[in-house]
Parts: structure tokens; sequence; C-alpha cells
């Protein structure tokens, strides 16, 4: 059998232009894909990924006459390892990568998954940045077990900040473990188990670095999969039920790791106006990726004629 | 500062521990308020400890590493509590206002290390709603020394709806074993703080230093 050349992916194409900008400083990687002189159209990556997992989808969106902008959450990708994380601070970030490339100037806008729920909280909070709002597989609307008993919930809450903490006492020394480029592909395939093994091989050509040890994720070992902490899933519906921009949701049709499990019926009461939700059939939690002609096909559509 | 003063590492930060008073017996960790630091002396309200007393500059304040771009979360200071109890060891602990809030975090994140936590009025005691509120994204708030206005910003406007702090409370008082796991002498009592007290299990007591001659025998 031939392995497939790591660093190449059929339809995959690199970012026309990479660059760093400061974030209030931390240094924040921004990837763009077509023509400088096109409309700005925003494309935000979900948690533990990085903007180069776009490399087979950003292409046919800029080919729609687009100048694709997306950048790597602190941590992730090419951006610096900060000494902090939280929602507030990606906010920040995003508002810097914005106020780079589009001012304060109304353009279109798709997250995916974190950077869905992201998106909908700064379009509910800074409207004038946004013209359109698409949102793939993004839109959480309850706890993963919302009927346990008080008890369990307790137990459950007591388990994961143990594990947490115990993770924060070794992140001062910890190091992303290294391995060939199969194994880290490998890894990833348990989050992304429904992609495939030559494209997870082809993101640790891009997402990993080669070290004398082997090879490692570039994302912060901070980071963890996983968490607690105040905020509820179901708030994500609130603020979309306010938007004041056109809103397209895709949602999927199969549950992966990394995903909600969100189906139309739980966002359809909380639609905005010039709001409506799509199931694409068919795929996981990276419809984008499974799917990418005719994810692009649909959303070109939705976004009309750059202007 | 007077006394000792140890740095305990905590990710990439590097806090500050100081040591106000030495003693034999189990130590007593000081937590400051919103935009404190750690007192210069042993607070009046904490003078009859007879063990060793310790005060802990949260991230970004006193004279711990103040981090560049924010991102300061409660969850994250109470995982600096947890760096220091790892140097330290087992400990009760007094919170003031913000740090009262992260002496209830930790009393359910290390049930088997906190040994009694006393939250006490200070500031950063509200912190921000219980519900989700349109989000105000400033930027170039950087400054270069503590404490860091994004501590000030962000964590004066954290998130605590208080199920999320009554499972806190919950969680220490069947951990730990000081009975009660957390006394509340606070009288600015936000809803997060009446949904602890409402938590079985949990005490109330006229001052910090009857709470914290309680546990001195305990």
């Amino acid at each position: 059998m031939t392995v497939a050349d790591p660093s190449t992916f059929p339809g995959a194409v690199a970012p026309t232009r990479q660059y760093r900008i400061d974030s209030d400083g931390l240094g924040i990687a921004v990837h763009e894909w077509g023509d400088e002189q096109h409309p700005v159209l925003m494309l935000g990556h979900g948690g533990l990924d990085f903007a180069q997992t776009f490399n087979g989808f950003a292409p046919l969106l800029a080919a729609g006459g687009w100048r694709v902008v997306s950048w790597d959450q602190r941590g992730h990708g090419d951006s610096e390892h900060a000494f902090l994380y939280s929602i507030d601070a990606d906010l920040r970030d995003i508002v810097n990568v914005f106020e780079h490339v589009a001012g304060r100037n109304a353009v279109p806008v798709i997250g995916h998954s974190k950077s869905g729920v992201m998106m909908i909280n700064l379009a509910e909070s800074n409207a004038f940045r946004f013209s359109k709002l698409v949102n793939i597989d993004g839109m959480p609307w309850a706890r993963p077990a919302p009927d346990v008993n008080e008890h369990e919930r307790s137990d459950a809450l007591a388990a994961d900040v143990k594990l947490w903490l115990d993770h924060r006492r070794r992140t001062a020394v910890r190091e992303r473990r290294p391995g060939t480029i199969d194994e880290l592909a490998a890894r990833r395939n348990v989050m992304n188990p429904r992609l495939s093994r030559d494209w997870m091989r082809y993101l640790v050509s891009v997402g990993a670095s080669e070290h004398p040890d082997g090879w490692r994720w570039k994302l912060d070992p901070s980071l963890k999969f996983g968490g607690f902490g105040p905020w509820r899933p179901e708030w994500a519906r609130q603020k979309l039920a306010g938007l004041s921009v056109p809103f397209l949701g895709l949602l999927v049709e199969h549950a992966d790791p990394l995903g909600w499990g969100t189906q139309p019926e739980h966002i359809e009461p909380w639609l905005p106006r010039d709001g409506h939700v799509v199931r694409i059939e068919g795929t996981g939690h990276f419809p984008h990726i499974e799917r990418p002609e005719f994810v692009a096909a649909m959303l070109l559509d939705f976004l009309g004629a750059p202007a | 500062m007077t006394g000792n003063t140890t740095t305990v590492r905590h990710n990439h930060i590097d806090l500050a521990l100081h040591q106000l008073q030495s003693g034999s017996g189990r130590p007593l960790l000081l937590l400051h308020g919103l935009g404190e630091r750690s007192p210069d002396q042993i607070p009046t309200d904490v003078r009859g400890w007879a063990g060793p007393v310790f005060a802990l500059d949260f991230t970004g304040h006193g004279a711990s590493t103040l981090p560049r771009a924010g991102g300061y979360t409660a969850e994250i200071l109470m995982a600096d509590v947890d760096a220091a109890l790892a140097h330290i060891g087992p400990s009760t602990v007094v919170g003031r206002g913000l740090g009262a809030y992260i002496a209830l975090l930790i009393s359910g994140g290390r049930p088997e290390l906190v040994h009694g936590a006393v939250l006490t009025d200070g500031g950063g005691m509200a912190g921000g709603s219980t519900e989700p509120t349109s989000i105000t994204v400033l930027t170039s708030l950087g400054r270069d020394t503590t404490p860091d206005p994004y501590a000030l910003l962000e964590l004066g406007r954290d998130l605590r709806p208080p199920d999320y702090a009554s499972e806190y409370a919950a969680v220490a008082v069947a951990g730990s074993l000081a009975h009660p796991a957390i006394t509340v002498t606070a009288q600015f009592r936000p809803s997060w703080l009446e949904a602890v007290v409402a938590t079985r299990g949990v005490a109330t007591a006229a001052s910090t230093a009857a709470a914290l001659a309680a546990y001195a025998e305990s």
C-alpha cells in the first residue's frame, strides 16, 4: 500500500498570506486565502483546532471572490501560547483581528464550533461588525447530562475539578507528547473519528512541529479538552434570539466527541429574525471537511455576491 | 512586605507566597480581595492563630507575575491556591471578597487539603451577573504594574450562578475533614453566597476570629 505524502491532501491549499498581529502583547497568527483586494470574509475555528484545518474549505470560499481571513486562537496553531485563557480573552483577540482586517466595517463571519458560540456572543454586543453570520455546529443547547440528580452532579463536578487541578500542577513542565506523524494522526482521530487518517496526517504536517524526539502538536499543553465552569450551554441560545443580522445555522446528522448533538428543533424557537437552520445529512461535527464543496456552495449562496 | 516570601510556580506564573508568621501546627492561608495584595502584617482578626500564617498574591496581583493580554477566571485563581497548598500542605483558608469566592472553589476542589474555609467581606465579593450579559470587549488595557487592569475587569464581572457556588459548597461539606467545612462571616451576601449559606453543613459566625477559634480546636 502506498502511504500518501502527509504534506499534501487533495484540494488542500496553504494560506496565501500568513502574518502575526499584536493582540495586547500577544502574537495572534492570521492566515488568509484569496485576493487581498477582495471583500473580507472572517472564518473562525473551533476549540483545539487551528486555522489551517480550513486548508480544504477556505480555498473554495476564496474562489467565490472572498478574501478569507482566519486566525489561530491564542495557544493554538501558530499563535503565541498565553499565560491565561478565557472566552473574554479570545473575544478580545478576535476584535483585534477584526480591527486589523476590516476596521469598523461590517463583514460576513463564519464560525465553527467554539468560534460559532463566540461569534453569537460577539454579534449580540458588537452587531456593527457583522453583515451576516454563519454558525457551523456551534449552537449548544443543554448540559450533556441535564437529568442527573444533584448528588451525581456534585460528584461529577468534584471529579472534573480534581482532574483539572492535577493537570494544572503539571503544566509548568509539561510538553505535548512527541510521536511519529502516524501516532499524532491516530491520537487526533479519537476526537475526530469521522475524518480520514490521510487528512489527519496532513493536519500533523501543518499543525505540529518536528523536534529531535518526534512531532508535537503546536497546541499549548496547558489547554485541555473538556472542562467546567459557571457557563451554561443553553445561554448561547438566549443570545442567538437577539441577533440583528441574517443568520444561517448548520447542524449535523451524526454525534461527534467535539459536538453538542444539537438538532434543529432545539434551535428553531430561538432563531432570530432573518435566521434559519439547516441540518447537513451524512456528516458529523466537521461538515465543512466531510463535504467541503457542498457546504461551500451553500454558504456562498447565503453570503451572496462579495461586496 | 515583612517576613519571608517564596515563589510558587503555577503554569508559567510565579506566585508570591508570603509567610507572615511562623509557628507549629496547621497553616493558615490568607486570600486577598479584588485589586488588593497580601497584607504586610497579620490582620487583627487572625492574630490568634497559633500556627504559621501565609498570604498568597493571586496571578496579576501584588508581587506575582503580571501576565500579558489577560484571560483571568476564578477557576485559574483556584489553581493558584492549589499550587500554594501543594507547597504548604493542608491548611485553613480565609478569603476576603474575591478571595472568599476562591476559598469556596478550592474548598470544593481540594476538600482534603482545606481544613475549613472562612468567607469574609472584601473587594470583589459580588462578582458579575448570575446570568449571561452582553459582553463589553475592551482592548489595550495592558499596564506594566499590578494589579493587572484585565484582572480588575475580568474578575470583577465573572459569572457566579448560585447553583454553581452551592455545588462547590456541597462537595466541600461531603469531602472535608473539618466541620463545618465552610464558615461565612461576611455581612454582604450576594446571591452566590446566600446559596452557599443555605447549603446543609455550612455555618455562619459573628466574626473571623470566632470562626478561626473553632477551626484551631478541630
